[in-house]
């Protein structure tokens, strides 16, 4: 188990592993997210109440769970940075953000185009839709914390902190509409219980979320092979990797 | 574990509990304005201020929905079952609206109590379904929760 603790601090063999990892999920993913796409959208029935425009739920729900789950594995990257002083950790940190950053948005805009024809607005200042405006801006945070720092230790450190404190904005996120009156609904997912959304359209959801997770993976997966290039660019394998490819 | 490590193990652990703490108690402090609206039991209570911008959610009472025949203008009650607030509204109201349902006013309060809408939102709740198990549930004589009508 230590073997492996260790090898994952190699950046040649997490590059070559990320690599080979990319070249079967990659395929997997792409099937997951049409299928889950085809299923849901033409092959369930509509809403009872809100006919045909429920059907965003398999982008709105999927980028929402990921955007916070990706939260956690920023978090927790950069808490193993913080402690083990593990470079691959800082980088799986600083690869995390951009993409969280970019669910979270998806998540916000989707949810103002469903907003508009059923609550009947775009935007409303309630406290689910707050809370995750903060976390997009938490992401962003990170990004630009990050590339402000010429010192790269530094900038590890200070968007390490940054993150571990923004944890506390995830259970807010999500325990929100049960905590105070909100325009948003609680959740249709329940983890105890029976879920209050019909079986025929929670399979779809529920392979739409596994596709949103795998496509979180391969983003990160990319973005950390990119980053380590870049790093270890002067090294003597990375070089020999480039006259290979040339 | 390496004391190093451990101390900036307790570091992390300590950023994490004393910043959640910090901002437990800000939002707790606050939650009287991170509600979205008030429910009509706390206008009836007196809790909501007169004569300011406010919101007011609940359901639609049944029945209780009149519509002008010459104008945009409607007026319904909205209730928590343990209080209701009647609205005044002139304008479009969303697709979702309807009795029964949810909806959230935002306008003012005037003094007799009804409140003036300048804004009123749909909110619907968290369950969906195909129109034919709504049709079957509701023949069976159970309403979207399973609840016996």
């Amino acid at each position: 188990m230590w073997s492996f603790f260790h090898k994952l601090g190699s950046p040649p063999w997490l590059y070559g592993i990320a690599g080979t990892i990319l070249r079967y999920l990659l395929p997997v993913t792409l099937l997951a997210l049409v299928a889950g796409m085809v299923w849901g959208v033409l092959f369930t029935a509509p809403d009872f109440r809100q006919g045909n425009s429920y059907r965003i739920i398999y982008i709105h729900v999927p980028a929402a769970v990921v955007a916070l789950a990706g939260y956690y594995v920023m978090a927790i990257a950069g808490a193993v940075s913080l402690i083990w002083k593990m470079k691959m950790a800082d980088i799986a940190m600083k690869s995390c953000a951009p993409i969280g950053a970019a669910l979270t948005f998806v998540a916000l805009v989707t949810g103002a185009i469903w907003g508009k024809p059923t609550w009947g607005t775009w935007w409303v200042w309630d406290a689910r839709i707050t809370s995750m405006l903060i976390l997009l801006f938490l992401y962003l945070g990170v990004v630009a914390l990050y590339e402000a720092y010429d010192n790269k230790e530094a900038a590890g450190k200070a968007c390490a902190v940054l993150s571990l404190v923004g944890t506390v904005n995830i259970p807010i996120i999500y325990k929100s509409v049960d905590w105070w009156y909100s325009l948003h609904q609680p959740a249709s997912i329940k983890f105890t219980g029976e879920s209050s959304i019909d079986p025929s359209m929670l399979y779809p959801l529920l392979l739409m979320i596994t596709a949103f997770y795998l496509l979180f993976t391969c983003a990160l997966l990319m973005n950390m092979r990119a980053e380590i290039l870049q790093r270890e660019r002067r090294t003597k394998w990375v070089r020999k990797l480039v006259e290979e490819s040339a | 574990m390496h004391p190093v490590r451990k101390q900036r193990l307790y570091l992390v652990l300590f950023i994490v509990v004393f910043s959640s703490a910090a901002i437990g108690l800000v939002t707790y402090a606050l939650r009287g304005n991170i509600n979205l609206f008030f429910p009509p039991a706390e206008v009836a209570a007196g809790k909501a201020p007169v004569g300011q911008p406010i919101r007011v959610g609940g359901m639609v009472v049944d029945g209780s929905v009149q519509r002008s025949s010459d104008s945009l203008a409607v007026r319904f009650e909205i209730t928590d079952f343990e209080a209701t607030v009647p609205v005044i509204y002139e304008g479009i109201l969303p697709d979702l609206f309807d009795e029964g349902q949810g909806a959230v006013a935002s306008g003012e309060l005037s003094e007799d109590g009804v409140l003036q809408a300048t804004e009123v939102l749909a909110k619907h709740d968290e369950n969906y379904m195909p129109p034919e198990v709504a049709d079957a549930l509701e023949k069976s004589g159970y309403d979207h929760k399973g609840v016996k009508q």
